[in-house]
């Protein structure tokens, strides 16, 4: 599979400054980043503007992708860990016409990859950029409402509160029954929502050599995990933190470590279990074109 | 008995204005270990800011609230940083609202509420969490199948039990009542005044209860402040003010009581 297959390359239009965003905008976002990976996991809050697609559709991820582009990039977009899906063919195409960067589908190749739900299965490299979108960047909103109090929850380090909803979870279901956003622990100081990633995906944030960033749009907030820094899945001690597994391997590739989505393949029962992330499957295939 | 030589709570003129207007005006009393003092009034009297001043929860004009902390001695709890005042608030200290919905949290389990506290205090393992909070249970006589059930589902004295449990979980030395069982009907209420009573005696609590029920500090409270257009109009011991009376004011509350 080329990636003109599913996303034909895109003219860079002149029309538009580099990357969309006018300049000043890009140093303020840039202020915003800095700050964000001066203090990981504290959330900064920032001038999101609007953008040509409408919120919840990555807007957060798109402008902190389009405040660290420069022309030698090398742009990979995903999708619930695919290339070739709706979303991610739109921003791509994006980036295509307003900076003109080369964009790749291959993990090893980007030098930033804009994600939204997944965090690729082959392992980041120092000098790499994991940019996320985010719907909800506050894991205490859903437990405390009002926005000045989970401030100073914040700043006090009182995280509590985040305890209560996973003791709830097991009173509940037997297990923490939290599969995808699962709070984490910055640095041992700052509650972080990881954005929608499946918890499969939490222990690949920790001590990565990447650089992580946190883009949400609505909520006007950005957050950061820089290189090599500890990030912990909060959990009792009678109730470790785990993560999902598979009793079967990829159906296409055959790998039995990386995260499968069901497919459902006709309307009789038929379902296959492949591998979410695309570039990683087809890497492993045995005989791809 | 070094602990009881010093008050475990001193409030010094305490002055707090709505607008131009004083809720309160120099209101002053001590406060022991172990002890419960209960404050009446009309409503408007005051006695509700009275309590959210001495409890930290609104910043008097003036004045002085100083607490006995157990490391640092007399502390004014105002003078505090914020991240000291609320760890005070959920260890030392336990609040509990008139309206059960304000001190719960309606859509948890009721062993999560209880639990809460330990949780915020770092406790990380689930079963000592879920057993403490069923011991407490069990000490306010509420029944213990229910704990994983929400307080949306309790009934008013079950809630306002629950609220109880859930900030005594942290052995406090101190809590405050505001109107615990009024809007409960009178055989709930005897109970929960029964419990309040063996509770306050057995963990040598220190409780100020505000109500404008004066059966309610006729059966909790050692001593009685009575409030009247924010100011302090009659103190003493509870039997000594409600059998004989001072003020005229105080007169007239006593003499308003309907007997049955």
């Amino acid at each position: 599979m080329k990636i003109d297959d599913f996303s034909p390359a895109v003219a860079r239009d002149g029309n538009f400054n580099f990357a969309y965003l006018d300049e000043r905008t890009k140093r303020m976002i840039r202020r915003a980043i800095l700050k964000a990976v001066a203090v990981p996991g504290y959330q900064v809050p920032f001038g999101s503007r609007e953008m040509p697609l409408p919120y919840g559709w990555g807007t957060g991820g798109i402008q902190v992708t389009a405040s660290i582009i420069g022309p030698e990039d090398v742009l990979k977009v995903i999708d619930q860990g695919a290339d070739d899906t709706v979303n991610a063919v739109n921003i791509r195409r994006f980036f295509q016409r307003t900076t003109g960067v080369e964009v790749t589908t291959h993990t090893t190749a980007a030098t930033i990859i804009q994600t939204r739900h997944r965090i690729p299965e082959t392992p980041l490299a120092a000098g790499q950029i994991l940019v996320y979108q985010v719907p909800m960047p506050e894991p205490l909103q859903k437990l405390e409402p009002r926005e000045a109090e989970t401030r100073s929850l914040h700043g006090l380090a009182e995280y509590g509160l985040m305890h209560v909803k996973l003791y709830e979870d097991i009173v509940r279901f037997g297990h923490v029954a939290t599969t995808y956003d699962y709070p984490v622990m910055v640095d041992g100081r700052y509650l972080m929502a990881p954005s929608p990633i499946p918890k499969f995906d939490n222990p690949k944030m920790s001590m990565n050599a990447a650089l992580q960033l946190f883009g949400a749009g609505r909520e006007k907030r950005i957050y950061a995990v820089p290189p090599w820094t500890r990030v912990e899945s909060l959990a009792f001690e009678d109730h470790p933190f785990e993560i999902q597994r598979w009793s079967e391997p990829c159906a296409l590739c055959g790998d039995t470590a990386s995260f499968l989505d069901e497919v459902i393949t006709d309307d009789v029962g038929g379902r296959m279990f492949v591998c979410s992330d695309t570039d990683h499957c087809l890497a492993h295939r045995p005989a791809h074109d | 008995m070094t602990e009881d030589t010093s008050p475990i709570l001193r409030v010094e003129g305490v002055v707090k204005y709505y607008g131009a207007r004083a809720a309160v005006s120099g209101v002053s009393f001590e406060l022991w270990p172990g002890e419960v003092l209960a404050v009446v009034g009309e409503s408007g009297s005051g006695k509700s800011t009275l309590l959210n001043s001495v409890a930290a929860r609104v910043r008097p004009d003036a004045g002085r609230v100083s607490f006995l902390t157990r490391h640092e001695g007399m502390v004014d709890v105002h003078a505090m940083s914020e991240a000291q005042r609320r760890l005070l608030a959920r260890t030392d200290w336990g609040y509990v609202h008139q309206d059960a919905v304000q001190g719960l949290r309606m859509n948890v389990s009721a062993g999560a509420n209880v639990g809460e506290r330990l949780m915020a205090l770092g406790e990380r393992h689930y079963g000592r969490i879920r057993s403490e909070a069923a011991s407490w249970l069990e000490r306010v006589e509420m029944d213990v199948a229910r704990i994983d059930d929400t307080p949306a589902t309790f009934s008013g004295g079950m809630r306002q039990r629950l609220q109880i449990a859930r900030n005594l979980v942290t052995r406090p030395r101190l809590v405050f009542m505001d109107e615990p069982t009024s809007g409960l009907d009178v055989s709930v209420q005897a109970k929960l005044l029964d419990l309040l009573r063996s509770l306050t005696r057995g963990l040598s609590l220190a409780a100020i209860v505000v109500t404008h029920d004066l059966a309610v500090a006729r059966l909790l409270a050692h001593r009685m402040i009575v409030m009247k257009e924010g100011r302090m109009v009659e103190t003493g011991l509870t039997d000594q003010v409600l059998d004989d009376p001072q003020h005229p004011y105080t007169q007239l509350l006593v003499s308003s009581v309907l007997q049955p």
